[in-house]
């Protein structure tokens, strides 16, 4: 139902997100998803990988602040308004949102949604009821 | 806890009979001084300073200050004021740079530093009936010595562990049935984890330790109270002060109220200054600890500067003590800095940081001059990735101990979350300020 999402502190110094990158590749892990939130003094990177497990082992080697955490990935069909009538789904149940960004697998045809919301296993009740399609395990 | 006094009549005199007896002390000390020390001779002269000059005691401030430093320099005997044959006990205090502090005691100094000792004992809980075990390590630190002679003159039954040796220590707690330790807070707190380890075998009703007479480094009030809910019971500290080059502990230490440390003022005089321009402060005022022994004569301290900021209370105390009381240590003057002409102290902002698992005890003060102003910065690094998740705890966190430290300082400062080991670790002595100001 769910996949691993990596977030990592990161502080807001040039350079820090090519060290971190190039770490991924160094470990030859693929990155899927990226995104990240930031004030002037630091940020979180959210990242999508395809070996989530061995890029935090990684990270954490490299000396830094990881955690791994369930989100939802989700397919939004490909026509006008379809990302507006899935969060509409959402929030109908009164899940909060509180991030979105875009990802895409591997060997998908379109782009999914990794979804961050104040509970899972409500969101997941409603995007299956509105009948989304959800990525879930090591497929991606 | 029953409230018990060692001394009335030296800890519970008036203040206009206090101070008349430090004058006729201080007048005897500098006499003294003048025929028996031969560096405070010299020094006395060359400030034109004789004991008639001193008619009252704010007389005192035409004596120069004694510095560690003084004792460096006459390392190890050049500061003695009797022959060898007077003294009776040596201690030292390994610096950590230059020559070791020597210190030297008659007879007569040992009786006082003894009867210092006792009264702080008793204060902290200490009767006839007390077994103490000391965990201070014992030799030519004046910790463990210091405290055993008070606690035998009060009568306990003192049991000499010294440090170490952990199962040792709680095998006698249990088998003896200690009821007073004497350590520092960190092994205070060592042996209750290790108690509280071994509960299986031994559950933690077969102690019957009632009070800690804790010493030789300083304690957060939030540490205090952890090590007191460690042993449970009704466990209660109380903190004391000294320092070698004033005898040892036995300067001031707490009562059943913990609100300051009395100071045995007979034995003691006590200023407040600005450690920058050296003058004295007023009564009340947060500066410098000065203190005169008045006692001592093996190696005299005339107006030693502790390097230690307080400030002194000089309020009767609801024990029914009318001696002063000191606060606590809040900072060494070596690592006062002034921001928006408030003095700061790192370890004041060490002691908002501590308990709090999301960050490592690691922290860096930044100083900086913007818009003719100084802004602080603390830097800490958060270690805890938990937080990551979501964006708002992490905001939250830096607030905490934004307002933290506001709460201690007095102060608005900002918060900065930096990555786990970028502030550089020095070995020893850490280094917790950067001041930009002045470029
Ligand atoms: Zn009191």
């Amino acid at each position: 139902m769910y996949i691993k999402q990596l977030s990592v502190f990161v502080e807001n110094k040039g350079g820090r997100l090519a060290e971190i990158t190039s770490v991924m590749a160094n470990a030859d892990i693929n990155i899927r998803g990226l995104s990240i939130a930031d004030t002037t003094d630091f940020g979180i990177l959210r990242l999508i990988v395809d070996k989530p497990f061995e890029a935090e082992q990684k990270l954490k080697a490299a000396g830094l602040t990881v955690s791994l955490s369930d989100v939802i990935a989700v397919s939004i069909p490909d026509k006008t308004g379809g990302f507006a009538e899935t969060m509409k789904a959402v929030s109908d149940k009164d899940v909060g949102v509180e991030y979105v960004y875009e990802f895409v697998p591997r060997n998908a045809s379109h782009a999914y949604f990794v979804l961050r919301v104040a509970d899972n296993e409500k969101a997941v009740a409603a995007l299956k009821a509105h009948g989304c399609e959800l990525l879930e395990g090591e497929e991606y | 806890m029953e409230n018990r006094i060692f001394n009335k009549e030296m800890e519970c005199m008036s203040r206009k009979d206090m101070e008349a007896l430090q004058l006729e002390r201080l007048k005897a000390l500098v006499d003294y001084c003048e025929r028996n020390s031969e560096f405070y001779a010299k020094r006395l002269a060359k400030a034109g300073v004789t004991a008639d000059k001193i008619k009252c005691l704010s007389d005192i401030e035409y004596i120069p200050y004694t510095t560690k430093d003084d004792l460096r320099d006459t390392y190890p005997f050049g500061m003695l004021s009797v022959p060898m044959e007077d003294i009776v006990r040596i201690h030292a205090s390994s610096g950590t740079t230059g020559n070791p502090t020597v210190v030297a005691y008659t007879r007569e100094d040992m009786e006082h530093w003894s009867e210092q000792v006792a009264r702080l004992a008793v204060a902290a809980g200490a009767t006839k009936n007390t077994i103490v075990q000391i965990c201070f390590g014992y030799g030519m630190f004046t910790g463990a010595l210091g405290l055993h002679y008070g606690l035998e003159k009060v009568g306990a039954v003192v049991v000499p562990t010294s440090s170490g040796n952990t199962e040792k220590q709680l095998k006698f707690m249990r088998d003896f049935g200690t009821t007073a330790i004497v350590a520092t807070p960190s092994y205070c707190m060592y042996l209750a984890e290790a108690a509280r380890g071994m509960q299986d075998k031994y559950p933690m009703d077969m102690y019957k330790l009632k009070y800690g007479i804790l010493g030789s480094e300083g304690s957060t009030p939030e540490m205090r109270a952890e090590i007191e809910n460690h042993w449970g019971n009704g466990f209660f500290c109380t903190d004391n002060y000294g320092m070698s080059e004033l005898n040892g502990p036995g300067m001031s230490g707490e009562c059943m109220y913990r609100d300051g440390l009395h100071i045995n003022e007979d034995h003691f005089y006590c200023e407040i200054i600005d450690s920058a321009s050296g003058s004295v402060l007023e009564k009340g005022a947060t500066g410098e600890l000065v203190v005169t022994n008045l006692t001592k004569r093996g190696l005299p301290m005339l107006r030693y500067r502790t390097k230690d900021i307080t400030n002194i209370n000089y309020e009767p105390c609801k024990c029914g003590r009318t001696s002063a009381r000191m606060h606590k240590i809040i900072g060494r003057s070596d690592d006062m800095i002034k921001v928006r002409g408030v003095n700061v102290f790192p370890s004041q902002v060490e002691s908002a940081l501590i308990g709090m698992t999301e960050i490592s005890p690691n922290y860096l003060i930044v100083l900086r001059r913007e818009n003719y102003s100084d802004s602080m910065e603390v830097r800490v690094e958060l270690i805890d990735g938990g937080l990551l998740d979501r964006y708002g705890e992490l905001v939250a966190l830096q607030k905490r101990i934004q307002d933290n430290i506001k709460n201690i300082l007095g102060i608005a400062i900002k918060v900065t979350l930096v990555e786990p080991n970028s502030i550089e670790r020095f070995t020893g002595k850490a280094k917790r300020v950067l001041d930009l100001r002045n470029q």
